[in-house]
């Protein structure tokens, strides 16, 4: 796990028009449970939003304000802060058919 | 051994909420949570406002408030309604302010979780400002914002936990569910302190009430009180006195009619001391009242005057017209009106009102006139257990209490409607005397507990000089009054005059016969005297004849030359 907000950016490939994913990690320290998240969030992202996302990982116990400004009540939790509108996700993200749901990650 | 037993006993947290301290022994329990359940509208939030701001400002614990159902702009005007500036305290880092933004079709649950975001902003926030109380309103806004209830409830008992770990004292808001007393049975992780808030409607009047449920490891009243949501906050009522044990004063007031105080063995009603006056409508009660005020503004005591049935001005143009005005006093300060409707609001509700106004204002005499319009708002029982532990609490504060009473018309004249003769300390009854196609007024005193009254009955003239008791007139015919006494009197000085004239006739006879007598005998007397004269001088001259007689008899003896001895026997014997 990484401390600071950690970049992960592929160059857009073919298609023209691309949106940007930009996905925000909430977590609270190293939790086996934040790894799992983190993990499992890379998996779809990389399955499903190859080349178009970016994720922040943001450690509440360095920056507890933050907690406070997005709302974030459970640890861990995802915000999908581009494309609008914001979407918050709870939980380590094992059930992947609720993340494309929640994140509304158009499966075809 | 003391340090042992300092150990036991549960450290309490005042709140400073105006009779809640007293009922739970001194506040909450420091460093544990509370939980505050009620339904809706039933005060818990301004319940735990005042907790916390109170505690920020008088007892310099800074507090936490987090809001899971109210924004921050909403929280602002709420803490504003009770007159405190809610940034200023934020900015004086008294009071750190959350709020929980939790919507469910925002959230998409997409495994394991738990609330350590929460717990950080707990953290952070109570850190921020150093925190010794928290305030969590209402948490169970969670249970409808998040779907796994199993990981809800292992969280919120970690979160107790970590409350009482850090040592604050936290108030939890929940609403009451249909069986349990919050929706989401809050109560089995807070089991401290459990308080029950009520907001009852019967006949369309609304009383709100508060009950300690539970509180471990302390004593706690277990009584339902009433309790007022005011500009200031929240005030509870702990009136439940039940001892007898005030102190009693042997002082004497005045009633304000010589007359009365005379009947009441001439010094009038103790200080302290419960008064009734009860009638039938338009006896005279509330002029009675205002004499009793008038007297007492006089002597330069308070008197607060509860007035159920008349406007303050009424009352005081009307009592005009009897020669009291009580518009001077009310001027001075002396005397306060505080005159609602009774079905205003409810009865508990009037009782924290007058304790208010009692508190306040601290007067010598409060009047409650009538008394009889409370029982609008409440069954018999209800408002003798209000009106006891008012008089109670009145006693016990050593102020003299005036209550009128209306008796209804039929009903029992010696029965008051609540039942409350057993409280009265005087009882003065005032009743219609009909005789003659006339309606007067009768006073006489019913009972005055430890002293020598009198039982006579006395007749209540009403005028512009105030109010005047006469004797009625007591007869073979029965009692007397109004014009009916006013001719027997009449009739009565007439008869008296003209007995004294036969007296005084009589008198004048037997003098006259006494003379005439007196003349007679004087008459007699003279008689008497010249006969008693010529007797005299009859047996003068009988006894010179006698002698004359013997001389010449001797003489004739001596002539004769008679026996001496033989013929004065002779002449003895003749005589006599």
């Amino acid at each position: 796990m990484k401390n600071k907000p950690v970049e992960k950016k592929k160059p857009a490939k073919s298609a023209p028009v691309e949106e940007v994913w930009i996905l925000r990690l909430y977590v609270a320290g190293q939790t086996p449970k934040s790894i799992a998240a983190l993990a499992n969030l890379k998996c779809i992202c990389e399955e499903y939003l190859a080349g178009k996302y970016q994720i922040e990982i943001i450690d509440l116990l360095k920056n507890p304000l933050l907690a406070k400004g997005d709302q974030i009540l459970a640890i861990p939790t995802v915000v999908r802060q581009l494309p609008p509108p914001v979407k918050k996700l709870i939980g380590d993200l094992a059930n992947t058919q609720r993340v494309l749901v929640g994140l509304d990650i158009k499966t075809a | 051994m003391a340090k042992l037993q300092q150990a036991i006993v549960l450290k309490k947290c005042p709140t400073g909420i105006r009779g809640f301290d007293e009922i739970s022994s001194g506040g909450l329990p420091k460093g544990r949570p509370t939980l505050i359940c009620g339904s809706a509208g039933c005060g818990k939030t301004v319940l735990a406002m005042e907790f916390l701001l109170r505690g920020a400002i008088q007892y310099k614990e800074p507090g936490v408030f987090v809001s899971f159902e109210e924004t921050p702009k909403d929280l602002t005007q709420n803490f504003a309604s009770l007159g405190y500036d809610l940034n200023d305290l934020i900015a004086r880092k008294l009071i750190a302010m959350d709020h929980v933004y939790i919507e469910r079709s925002e959230i998409e649950e997409t495994g394991e979780y738990d609330l350590e975001g929460l717990f950080i902003r707990l953290a952070y926030a109570i850190d921020s400002i150093k925190a010794k109380r928290i305030v969590l309103d209402t948490i169970e806004s969670l249970f409808s914002g998040l779907t796994n209830v199993g990981i809800l409830r292992a969280e919120l008992r970690r979160l107790f936990h970590w409350l009482k770990d850090r040592g604050i004292t936290a108030v939890i808001t929940g609403e009451s569910g249909e069986k349990s007393l919050t929706r989401y049975s809050l109560e089995e992780y807070v089991a401290d302190c459990v308080i029950l808030l009520d907001f009852r409607i019967r006949e369309q009047i609304s009383t709100r009430r508060l009950r300690i449920i539970k509180y471990r490891g302390s004593s706690h009243g277990a009584d339902e009180y009433p309790f007022l949501i005011e500009k200031t906050g929240i005030s509870i009522l702990p009136l439940t006195s039940l001892l007898l044990d005030h102190t009693v004063s042997n002082e004497h007031i005045s009633s304000g009619i010589p007359r009365l105080d005379n009947m009441l063995a001439g010094n009038g009603f103790y200080r302290g001391s419960t008064i009734l006056i009860s009638g039938t409508a338009g006896t005279g009660k509330t002029s009675f009242a205002t004499k009793f005020v008038e007297a007492a503004c006089k002597r330069g005591e308070r008197c607060l005057y509860l007035a159920f049935e008349e406007s303050t001005n009424q009352i005081i143009r009307n009592m005009k017209s009897i020669g009291t005005d009580l518009a001077p006093w009310v001027k001075k300060g002396r005397l306060k009106f505080h005159a609602s409707r009774p079905s205003l609001y409810g009865l508990e509700m009037h009782l924290v009102t007058i304790h208010k106004l009692i508190v306040e204002f601290k007067p010598k005499i409060v009047i409650v006139d009538p008394v009889s319009n409370l029982t609008a708002v409440g069954t018999p029982v209800e408002v003798k257990s209000v009106l006891t532990r008012l008089f109670d609490y009145l006693k016990a504060s050593h102020v003299t209490t005036l209550l009128t009473d209306l008796i209804h018309f039929g009903s029992s004249l010696e029965r008051t409607n609540e039942e409350i003769s057993s409280l009265i300390d005087a009882w003065i009854l005032l009743r219609d005397i009909e005789i003659n196609g006339e309606r007067n007024r009768g006073l006489y005193i019913l009972k005055s507990r430890g002293m020598a009254h009198s039982n006579q009955i006395r007749e209540v003239l009403l005028s512009d000089r105030g109010i005047e008791l006469v004797d009625v007139y007591l007869g073979p015919g029965g009692v007397l009054t109004g014009s009916a006494r006013a001719t027997q009197e009449a009739k009565e000085k007439e008869e008296a005059r003209d007995y004294q004239y036969e007296v005084d006739r009589r008198t004048h006879e037997a003098e006259r016969k006494r003379k005439v007598l007196e003349a007679k005998i004087e008459g007699l007397r003279s008689e008497f005297d010249m006969e008693s004269k010529e007797l005299h001088i009859i047996s003068a001259d009988d006894k010179k004849r006698h002698k004359v007689g013997i001389a010449n008899r001797s003489e004739m003896a001596r002539l004769r030359k008679a026996d001496r001895s033989t013929d004065s026997r002779k002449k003895g014997r003749k005589r006599t």
